[in-house]
C-alpha cells in the first residue's frame, strides 16, 4: 500500500512543487544574470537582492485581469497554455535524479517512474507542447500571433528531427532506452557520454535551445518584430502558464542532457578512484549542480547572442544539424558494432 | 541589372487580395524607434510592399518657428532631432550667422566642433544600441547607453541640460568651457575607443550578425543618390559625400580626419561605416582639444538679432545626414518669415519601403535600425 500508492504520490507532489519553484527562481535567476551581464542590479526591491520577486511576479499574474479577446475561439483558447505546460511537467517522472536512496527510512529510487522506454516517453510526450504554441497563436484570432504560431510550428518540427536523432546516436551507446540505465552504463564505462559525444551533445544542446525559443533561436516570441510572439493576446494567469511552460521546458532540456551526456548523478570521472572522496555528496546534488550549469549557459548565451532570422534558422535545422546528426548516428552505429 | 521593383511616384492603390497578409507595424510597435507606423503586405513572411505612415509627432516645428525671435528658435531645433541636439543647434546658428555675415570667434568654432563631434558620437552609440536590440543583441545596447551616458555627463556640465542642449547662440555660445572639461572629454575619448572594441568583439564577426546583415537592403550608389539617401548609409553605398569635407563648416577644415566609405551598400557596411566614424570623431576632438585658441566665445552680434532681408540655405554633416536649413528674412519683422528644414532622418527614410521590399518581417526592423531615424526630425 505505502509503496505502491503513498510514495508514488508523495514523490509527484514534491516533484510538482519542486519544479514550479525551480522554474520561478529561474526566471528571477535569468533576470540577475543577464542584468549582471549588461552591468545593471536587476530586481532589487522586493525582499534582499529581490529573492521575493517570483513571489511578487505570481502575485501579481494572478491577480491581472484575464482577458479574452472578443473575436478569440474561446475553447481553443483557454486550452492552449494548458496543453503547453501539462507536457512539460509530465515529462520529469522518468528523469532520474539520483540513485537509489534512503529516505526517512524507507529505500527508494529518485524518480517517479522508470519505464523502459522512458527517452521515448520524452521526446513523444515533449512535442505535444508544440500542439499548444499552435492553437494559442490561430484561437488568438490576431495577425502577429498567428505569424508566430507559424513560425513556432515550423521551427519545433525541424529541430526535433534534430536532436531526436542525437537521442538515438545516445541509445546505440547505452543500449537502452531507460533513462535509469542509461546513467547506469556511464557508470559500468566510467565515462560521461559527452566526451564519447561531443558532437551529439552539441546537436543536442543548440537544438534544445531552438527547441525552448531561447535566444538565439526566440523567433516565435520575437519581441522586437512580432510585440511577444504567440502570446501576445494572453494575459493573466493564462500568460502566466505559458511563460512556466518555457522554463520548465528549459529545465527538461538541461535534465535529460545531464542525464545522457553527463552522467546523471554521478560524480565527476566516475572511473578515477582517487577521486572517492567526491562521494560524500549525495548523487542528487551532482544532477542539480550539473543541470544548473546548463542552465546558466542556457542564459549566458540569450545574454550574448544576436538572433537568428526564420529562414536561416530553418537553414541551419536542415541543411547543417541534421545531416551531421544522421551521420554522428551512422558513425555511432558502426563504431558500437566493430569494437 | 534592371531593378526589380522599380519607384514609381505613384502610391500602388490597396489590393485586398486573398494571398496577401496586411500588417500594421506601429505607431506603439516596440522596434519603430518612436512612432512610425508601417503598413506591411506580405506574402507568408516576405514584405511585398511597404506604406509609411509618418506625422504622429508632428509639433509644426517649422511653422511655429516663424512666430519666434531668433535666438528662441535655437530650442525648438533641439526638439527636432532630439538624441543629436547639439548639431541641430549649430546648424541653425550657422545659417542664421551666413544671413547675416557674422563672424564668430575661432574658439567658438572649435567648441562647436568638439560639442558636434561628441554628439555624433552619442547618436552613434544610441543608433548601435538600437540597432543590435532590434537584431537580438540586448547587452549591447545597455553598454552603448552606458557610454552614451557619459557624453550626457559632459554635456550637463557644459551646458547644464542632458537631452535638449540649447547649447549654441547665434554669433558664438553661451559660456566658455568649465576648468577641467578637457580633461574629462579626452577621459572619455580614450574610453570609447576601448569600448568600440568591445562592441566590435560582440558583433562584427560574430556568425548570426554576420548573416544578419549582409546582403541585406542593399542599394546601390546611384540609386542611392537618386533617393535622397544622405550620411552614413549614402556613404556606405560607396558614395564619398560629406558635408564637412565637401563643404566645411565650424572649424573642421583644420583637422585630418578620414571619412569611411563603404562598397556593398548593405546593412553590414552602414553599421562598418558607423562604427569607423567613432574612430574618426574621437580623433577630431582630440585634434580640436590640443589647438584649443584662446579667446571670447562670443562674437560681435547686435542685441536684437534681425538679419537684413534675403534668404539662404545652409547645411551641415549631422549623426544622420546632411541637416540643412532654409531661412528667408523679410529684414523687418523679429522672426524668419519662412523657416524649413532639410531633415535627414526624413529623406532616408522615404529609401526604407524599396529597401525592405522582397526581405522578411524580421529584416523590416534590422532596415529600420540601419537608417538611423529619429521621428522627431521625421515629423518635426
Amino acid at each position: 500500500m505505502i509503496e505502491t500508492l503513498v510514495v508514488p504520490l508523495v514523490k509527484i507532489a514534491v516533484l510538482l512543487v519542486g519544479i514550479l519553484t525551480a522554474v520561478a527562481y529561474l526566471v528571477l535567476l535569468e533576470r540577475k544574470v543577464q542584468a549582471w551581464v549588461q552591468v545593471r542590479l536587476g530586481p532589487m526591491r522586493v525582499g534582499p537582492h529581490g529573492l521575493l520577486q517570483p513571489v511578487a511576479d505570481v502575485i501579481k499574474l494572478i491577480i491581472k485581469e484575464d482577458i479574452t479577446p472578443a473575436r478569440a475561439d474561446r475553447w481553443v483558447y483557454t486550452l492552449a497554455p494548458i496543453i503547453v505546460l501539462v507536457p512539460a511537467l509530465v515529462v520529469f517522472a522518468v528523469i532520474p535524479f539520483g540513485p537509489e536512496t534512503n529516505v526517512f527510512g524507507i529505500r527508494m529510487p529518485l524518480h517517479v517512474a522508470d519505464i523502459n522506454v522512458g527517452l521515448l516517453y520524452i521526446v513523444s510526450i515533449a512535442s505535444l507542447g508544440i500542439y499548444g504554441t499552435i492553437l494559442g497563436g490561430w484561437a488568438s484570432n490576431s495577425k502577429y500571433p498567428l505569424l508566430a504560431s507559424l513560425r513556432a510550428s515550423a521551427q519545433l518540427v525541424s529541430y526535433e528531427v534534430a536532436v531526436t536523432m542525437t537521442l538515438v546516436s545516445m541509445i546505440l551507446m547505452a543500449g537502452s532506452l531507460s533513462m535509469v540505465e542509461i546513467v547506469e552504463s556511464q557508470q559500468a564505462r566510467g565515462l560521461w557520454f559527452v566526451f564519447a559525444q561531443p558532437l551529439a551533445f552539441f546537436i543536442y544542446f543548440v537544438g534544445g535551445l531552438a527547441e525552448t525559443n531561447r535566444a538565439p533561436f526566440d523567433l516565435p516570441e520575437a519581441e522586437q518584430e512580432l510585440t511577444g510572439g504567440f502570446h501576445t493576446e494572453y494575459s493573466g494567469i493564462r500568460f502566466a502558464l505559458f511563460f512556466l511552460a518555457e522554463y520548465a521546458n528549459m529545465i527538461v532540456i538541461a535534465a535529460v542532457a545531464t542525464t545522457l551526456f553527463f552522467g546523471g548523478w554521478l560524480r565527476p570521472f566516475p572511473s578515477v578512484a582517487a577521486l572517492g572522496l567526491l562521494d560524500i555528496v549525495p548523487g542528487w546534488i551532482w544532477f542539480l549542480l550539473k543541470t544548473f550549469v546548463l542552465l546558466y549557459v542556457f542564459l549566458w548565451v540569450r545574454a550574448t547572442l544576436p538572433r537568428y532570422r526564420y529562414d536561416q534558422l530553418m537553414r541551419l535545422g536542415w541543411k547543417v544539424l541534421i545531416p551531421l546528426a544522421i551521420a554522428n548516428v551512422i558513425v555511432t552505429a558502426i563504431a558500437v558494432v566493430v569494437l | 541589372m534592371t531593378d526589380p521593383h522599380p519607384v514609381t511616384a505613384t502610391r500602388t492603390p490597396v489590393q485586398f487580395d486573398t494571398d496577401e497578409l496586411v500588417i500594421n507595424m506601429g505607431p506603439q510597435h516596440p522596434s519603430t524607434h518612436g512612432v512610425l507606423r508601417l503598413i506591411l503586405r506580405l506574402d507568408g513572411e516576405r514584405v511585398v510592399d511597404a506604406d509609411v505612415v509618418i506625422g504622429y509627432l508632428h509639433r509644426g516645428i517649422e511653422k511655429l518657428s516663424e512666430s519666434r525671435d531668433w535666438t528662441q528658435i535655437v530650442l525648438l531645433t533641439d526638439r527636432m532631432d532630439y538624441v543629436a541636439a547639439a548639431t541641430n543647434n549649430l546648424g541653425y546658428c550657422e545659417t542664421v550667422e551666413k544671413l547675416m555675415g557674422l563672424e564668430v570667434p575661432r574658439r567658438a568654432q572649435y567648441i562647436r566642433t568638439v560639442l558636434a563631434e561628441l554628439q555624433r558620437l552619442a547618436s552613434h552609440l544610441v543608433w548601435l544600441g538600437t540597432h543590435a536590440m532590434d537584431i537580438g543583441a540586448v547587452t549591447v545596447f545597455l553598454y552603448c547607453l552606458r557610454e552614451r551616458e557619459l557624453v550626457l555627463d559632459l554635456f550637463e556640465e557644459y551646458c547644464g541640460a542632458r537631452l535638449t542642449y540649447n547649447s549654441m547662440r547665434v554669433g558664438g555660445l553661451p559660456a566658455d568651457l568649465p576648468v577641467g572639461w578637457d580633461r574629462k572629454v579626452r577621459e572619455f575619448c580614450d574610453i570609447v575607443d576601448q569600448k568600440i572594441v568591445d562592441y566590435e568583439q560582440l558583433l562584427t564577426q560574430n556568425r548570426i550578425w554576420l548573416e544578419r546583415t549582409r546582403d541585406i537592403g542593399v542599394i546601390s550608389g546611384a540609386d542611392a543618390i537618386a533617393m535622397g539617401f544622405c550620411g552614413p548609409p549614402l556613404r556606405a553605398s560607396g558614395v564619398m559625400r560629406d558635408v564637412r569635407k565637401d563643404e566645411p563648416y565650424a572649424a573642421y577644415e583644420e583637422f585630418a580626419f578620414d571619412i569611411p566609405v563603404g562598397a556593398a551598400g548593405d546593412t553590414y557596411d552602414r553599421y562598418l561605416v558607423r562604427l569607423e566614424e567613432f574612430k574618426q570623431s574621437t580623433r577630431i576632438i582630440r585634434q580640436a582639444l590640443d589647438g584649443m585658441p584662446e579667446g571670447p566665445v562670443m562674437g560681435k552680434v547686435p542685441r536684437l538679432i534681425k538679419p537684413p532681408a534675403g534668404e539662404t540655405y545652409h547645411a551641415i554633416e549631422s549623426p544622420k545626414g546632411e541637416i540643412g536649413f532654409f531661412i528667408a528674412s523679410d529684414g523687418k519683422s523679429l522672426s524668419p518669415y519662412r523657416f524649413r528644414v532639410r531633415p535627414p532622418s526624413f529623406c532616408n527614410l522615404q529609401v526604407l519601403p524599396k529597401l525592405v521590399r522582397g526581405h522578411l518581417v524580421a529584416d523590416v526592423v534590422a532596415l529600420i535600425g540601419t537608417i538611423d531615424i529619429v521621428l522627431g526630425e521625421v515629423d518635426r
